[in-house]
């Protein structure tokens, strides 16, 4: 009897200690260095891949015209706002003119002075023709009567005289109305440069446009050249797009593009790449793009918005591709963990074309059908003992 | 001959397991401390270990990037690529802050690393889903303990970014998940002041007199964008080329490129010694007490227990039991006790170590010193309780 309730004792605390036991057991293999390493993996597969250029850039305007004036001035008159659109040779504003417009008058005044001067100088220039022809009539006809000896030299010596007094009379008369022509000249030239300064005065559209800003208002001062509207021409809105250096490769002009707005969320718009900068940006080492949208609706998008950009290259024909998770660098040598046989070896690898989804051609190190590690719980190495499964379990990856 | 210390748990041995397991759990909390402080330390190391770096080059005059601010020129890794021994040089930013995911927000590291490439020092090194950064902007690659899913879409400063890889052990020094996100937006998001700052400090700027100048248009627009570009990284992360030493690359770098370097033994040294020093020595020194403290309570225990049997102690005596017999018996049930305290203890600190918000580490190496010290902890104190033993009248066992 007694044996019996040592025996059931026994038994009870073999049934506490074997469970703790064992649990002991599992618990120092399954979270020590004896731990198998849980690992997912996938095989080395032919793919063609589709590499894809990713960047950022935002909405600009091909043709931006600032309108200002070529003197310093005051602003007399905008007459369009942020917004409108206008045609080419419209009115936009006018600078104020300030003695302009008098200068003009008293130059038109002017030119109908020399006008009156020109009309004296020729009636003196005539007076002076006819007393010219006057004074050589009577010198030739006391020749003659010399010559027939009925008259005297001395008279025919006056009349020489008085014919050579009206010839440079007539020759001053006619310098005179040559001046006073010049003259004319002069101030009607004058007058008209003023009138076309009067008119560079006015602020006028070179071409048809939308004004997206308005920078001085009537009465403000502006000095040459400082922009009192600006206008853009709307149907010549593009992206410049700046792509990453490193992964720019391919592109190239038309190639098609996605273009996503900020603002727009998910919305996909459609473009083109109208040509790649000759210049890069060598400080932030980034390639230059502008890439034009296929169709614009008449609601523009904002100039100035950011926008992402997708550029499609042409699909590579197959080869062995990987995800990108798998490759990594050990000891400086840059290559996967392959599985063979349950054991673990590292290939060094060669890398070609990337996708942005994450997918890498294989050039060299690997053929198809290989196992190649994806994930690992931690960092792999050569003794790593490894277990393959479908999924790292969710929270303890 | 019989033995007496397995009879005696035998016939008390609901007493015996109970105490073992009340035992187990105090060694438990010990070696989970142990595991805390590991944990720290570890999480300093593995910043070291994942950023692949032998060299990381940073501000002159600072103990950067970890421990001090540290700020360089994005373009002086194209100089540092051409030093001698020199095998790869990245740029990397690190900044942490709040990082928000709809409602709430996680604290995190930032860091900004060059996307598409693979391979370079500072890229997370193994993932455990999804894949790297291939985007120039707006991808992230963040840590499980952060607790995005792939798809996620978490918002840094101004800017969304989508999850698309996940690592494991991706900390920073202080425990932070690391959030990897393409160079440019990290240099952006550290320096980008929030909407109402940049109107301000247009205002500002529009307002001082020597920037905006009628005579000089567009100078006013050069001065705002340079206001708002960041040219910065915090640190360049070297790896050299096989064969060299670290500190035969470092030395011309200090010396012609006038920038303070420092290999992984002295930047494992500033981590270690100064950056988590505190804290760290604030968990030993807790640890410290905790073992004493344990240590205590084993030896109360054990003490305790031979006193509840004194009477049968006596008996054993009258009857003549062997001095050597039942210190014996004393000293094989304390171990006992010990060994028993030990396994349920590790069970226990095994299976509560992943619920803890921080790493905890719990070291093999730990756990064997651990059992040895709890064995030597037992073994004296049974000392003091086959002292008392020793001593009883075996008179007492008739006597009240």
């Amino acid at each position: 009897m007694k044996r019996l309730h040592i025996q059931g004792r026994t038994l009870a605390m073999i049934g506490v200690l074997v469970p703790l036991l064992a649990l002991f057991v599992y618990v120092a293999i399954r979270s020590g260095p004896l731990a198998p390493v849980l690992v997912t993996a996938t095989t080395v597969e032919n793919q063609s891949v589709m590499p894809a250029l990713f960047g950022i850039g935002t909405i600009e305007a091909r043709y931006t015209y600032r309108i200002g004036p070529t003197f310093a001035g005051r602003v007399r008159q905008v007459s369009v706002d942020v917004g409108d659109r206008v045609s080419a040779g419209q009115l936009l504003g006018e600078m104020d003119p300030v003695d302009l417009d008098d200068r003009i008058a008293a130059l038109e005044a002017a030119l109908k002075r020399a006008e009156s001067q020109v009309t004296v100088a020729e009636a003196q220039a005539g007076d002076a023709t006819a007393r010219m022809t006057y004074a050589e009539t009577q010198a030739q006809r006391y020749e003659q009567l010399v010559e027939a000896r009925t008259a005297s030299a001395e008279l025919l010596d006056a009349k020489r005289q008085e014919r050579a007094v009206a010839e440079t009379t007539l020759a001053s008369a006619r310098a005179n109305l040559n001046a006073v022509r010049h003259e004319q000249t002069r101030v009607r030239s004058d007058r008209d440069a003023l009138v076309k300064q009067r008119a560079n005065l006015r602020l006028i559209a070179p071409a048809d446009g939308l004004v997206v800003s308005r920078d001085a208002e009537p009465g403000s001062t502006v000095v040459a050249g400082q922009p009192v509207v600006e206008i853009v021409a709307p149907a010549s809105l593009w992206v410049n797009v700046r792509f990453d250096q490193l992964s720019a490769a391919g592109l190239r002009a038309d190639l098609p593009a996605q273009i996503v707005l900020r603002s727009e969320g998910g919305r996909k718009l459609v473009g083109r790449v109208l040509r790649v900068e000759p210049l890069a940006d060598s400080v932030t080492e980034e390639i230059l793009a502008k890439v034009a949208f296929d169709s614009l609706s008449k609601a523009l998008p904002p100039i100035g918005e950011l926008a992402e950009v997708t550029v499609t290259l042409p699909a590579l024909p197959s080869a062995p591709t990987l995800p990108n998770a798998c490759v990594q660098r050990m000891n400086g040598d840059f290559g996967v963990w392959l599985i063979e046989n349950g054991s673990l070896r590292f290939a060094r690898i060669k890398t070609g074309a990337r996708d942005l989804d994450g997918r890498i051609q294989i050039l060299d190190g690997l053929q198809p059908g290989d196992h190649v590690v994806v994930y690992s719980r931690r960092m792999l190495d050569r003794r790593a003992r490894v277990k393959v499964v479908e999924r790292l379990p969710e929270g303890l990856r | 001959m019989i033995n007496l210390a397995g009879h005696d748990i035998q016939h008390a041995w609901g007493k015996f397991i109970f105490t073992g397991v009340g035992l187990g759990l105090l060694i438990g909390v010990t070696l989970t401390m142990a595991g805390v402080y590991r944990g720290m330390v570890d999480d300093a190391m593995v910043l070291l270990d994942n950023s692949a770096a032998d060299l990381w080059v940073v501000q002159k005059d600072t103990l950067g990037p970890y421990a001090e601010p540290s700020s360089l020129q994005d373009d002086l890794y194209r100089g540092l690529l051409g030093m001698p021994g020199v095998a790869r040089a990245a740029n990397v930013t690190y900044l942490t802050m709040q990082v928000r995911q709809g409602e709430r927000d996680v604290r995190a590291m930032v860091v900004g690393v060059v996307p598409g490439g693979l391979g370079e020092p500072g890229q997370p090194r193994y993932l455990v889903d999804g894949r790297h950064i291939t985007r120039s902007h707006y991808e992230a690659v963040a840590d499980l303990t952060a607790g995005f899913r792939l798809g996620d879409r978490l918002r840094i400063r101004r800017n969304e970014y989508t999850v698309v890889g996940l690592t494991r052990r991706m900390v920073s020094s202080g425990g932070d998940p690391m959030i990897f996100v393409p160079l440019k937006d990290a240099q952006e998001a550290q320096f980008l002041k929030d909407n109402d700052a940049i109107v301000q400090q247009r205002k500002r700027t529009a307002a001082n007199p020597a920037f905006n100048r009628p005579e000089v248009p567009g100078l006013l627009d050069a001065v705002t964008h340079s206001q708002s570009a960041n040219p910065y990284v915090n640190t360049v992360l070297v790896q050299i080329k096989p064969g060299v030493s670290p500190e035969e690359v470092a030395e011309p770098i200090r010396r012609w490129k006038r920038l303070q370097v420092y290999t992984r033994v002295q930047m494992q040294s500033i981590l270690i010694g100064k950056l988590i020093a505190t804290s760290a020595r604030q968990i030993g020194m807790f640890l410290v007490i905790l073992a004493i403290v344990s240590a205590a309570i084993v030896a109360f225990i054990i003490y305790t227990l031979t006193l509840g049997k004194i009477r049968e102690i006596a008996v054993l005596k009258l009857i003549g039991t062997r001095n050597r017999t039942i210190a014996g018996m004393i000293l094989q049930q304390a171990v006992g006790l010990g060994v028993l305290g030990f396994v349920v203890g590790k069970i226990a600190a095994t299976f509560w170590a992943g619920i803890f918000p921080k790493y905890v580490l719990l070291l093999p190496g730990d756990a064997v010193r651990g059992i040895v010290a709890v064995v030597v902890m037992c073994a004296l104190a049974s000392l003091l309780a086959i002292h008392a033993a020793l001593k009883v009248d075996p008179a007492e066992a008739i006597g009240g």
